[in-house]
């Protein structure tokens, strides 16, 4: 990765970030730091605010209070692409995985050395490169959704949930790409009910409580 | 690494959407079915008789024309917004506006131009006189494409709502009023020999404002729709 970008700043750092809905508040205050070769572990249990958290970090959502930095900056628009995984995965029902991984290049750019059909055979779906998406299962659509986030250029990852709905092979996965993914430098964010646990070699650890809890 | 182009993310857009909206066409047809058996009823509802049909083709044809574009905008960011490929659009980093643009175009490629293509067919079986021809067909390839862009903005604001129909022609049928009074206008104008030149000339005045402002209305609504 020649343009890496600076070790010392993080990627991304949220500073008394909380968000209120209607009076009630969802989550925060709370700061975090993100830098390269770094995954965060949020963990909270259903309803606790994470995949809010997330949706706040990837800038589809505007916080209550606190500010973002993104690579040292203050801002709230995204200066970069932003691998995000929710659980509406973005995959059209119509269309192959193939072309789904072509929709995503076009937006995100492609990262160098890793083809479209290679990303879809290292998450396993190798001889589904054409069916729609449609017709295949939702741990099928999790791994095309994870094989775009291989085949695609972006330092920063969010994950919301990244081992639902998957096998047992399936989260070796997750953790294999996760692993790859922080040593060409990149970072990552990712959420966790807590009932399975990650594999990393290096992982930090975030509990968000239920705020009026 | 490098992000994709604003120029290959605009023609993403348009493969993608282009692609489904393909392995859909019967969906997709429906409009100009819908065009095409409304057109037939006036002859039914009205009787055979062409000098009564030909007063008349204009502004009915300009008016199934509307009402047929309405039927596809429902669906336009519907499906965005519910697999989440709107997240991905946003978290690209790419300008939304841009991306809006794509749709619109390919919504006016898929539901205008088709229309357009139907008129003269249209035309000819209401009777509507050969010299006005010209005149209709100018002014809905400059009206449609307004249709098209006000459309999606009023689609993207009510994209996140079950039931968005009848709030989506509510909110489009009053704005478009002034490209209808104009395109009818300006065939009503051929047909008693007035000039055309002042309508034609308002469409396109529109037609390069909604072009220009249009996406990034629609971008700001997607956004709030988002929020």
């Amino acid at each position: 990765m020649s343009d890496s970008p600076d070790d010392s700043v993080p990627l991304l750092a949220a500073r008394g970030l909380a968000v209120v809905r209607q009076g009630e508040p969802i989550f925060g205050p709370l700061d975090l730091e993100l830098r390269a070769g770094e995954v965060l572990l949020v963990e909270g249990g259903n309803g606790s605010g994470k995949t809010t958290l997330l949706r706040v970090l990837a800038g589809l959502l505007a916080p209550s209070h606190g500010q973002i930095l993104r690579a040292g900056i203050e801002s709230e628009d995204l200066l970069a692409p932003v691998g995000f995984l929710s659980h509406a995965t973005g995959l059209r029902a119509d269309l192959s995985p193939l072309e789904q991984l072509d929709f995503f290049a076009c937006l995100y750019g492609v990262r160098p050395g890793i083809a479209a059909m290679a990303a879809l055979h290292s998450v396993g779906l190798a001889g589904f490169e054409h069916m729609p998406v449609r017709r295949l299962s939702a741990g099928q659509r999790k791994r095309c959704a994870l094989a775009a986030l291989l085949h695609t250029a972006n330092h920063l990852w969010l994950l919301d949930e990244p081992y639902a709905n998957l096998d047992r092979d399936g989260q070796i996965l997750v953790d294999r790409l996760l692993e790859g993914h922080i040593a060409r430098g990149g970072a990552a964010l990712i959420t966790s009910h807590g009932l399975i646990e990650p594999q990393l070699s290096r992982v930090r650890r975030m509990r968000l409580e239920l705020a009026d809890a | 690494m490098r992000k994709g182009s604003v120029l290959s993310a605009f023609f993403g857009v348009i493969r993608r959407d282009a692609l489904s909206l393909w392995r859909r066409r019967a969906d997709a047809l429906n409009p100009i079915w819908f065009a095409a058996i409304v057109i037939t009823l006036f002859p039914l509802a009205l009787g055979p008789e062409a000098a009564k049909l030909a007063r008349i083709a204009g502004g009915v044809i300009w008016v199934i024309v509307l009402l047929a574009s309405l039927l596809s905008l429902d669906a336009l960011f519907r499906a965005d917004l519910e697999e989440g490929s709107l997240d991905v659009m946003l978290t690209s980093a790419q300008p939304l506006a841009v991306l809006a643009g794509a749709k619109i175009l390919l919504h006016w490629i898929a539901t205008g131009l088709p229309l357009l293509a139907i008129t003269p067919l249209a035309a000819t079986a209401l009777g509507l006189s050969p010299r006005a021809l010209p005149v209709l067909l100018t002014s809905l390839a400059l009206g449609t494409p307004i249709i098209s862009v006000i459309g999606a903005c009023a689609a993207a604001l009510t994209a996140g709502l079950r039931r968005a129909g009848m709030l989506l022609s509510l909110i489009v049928l009053p704005l478009v009023v002034p490209v209808l009074i104009f395109g009818a206008g300006a065939v009503e104008a051929s047909l008693t020999g007035a000039s055309t030149t002042q309508p034609l000339l308002l469409l396109a005045a529109g037609l390069a404002a909604a072009v220009s402002l249009g996406p990034l209305v629609c971008a700001a609504a997607l956004r709030l729709g988002n929020h």
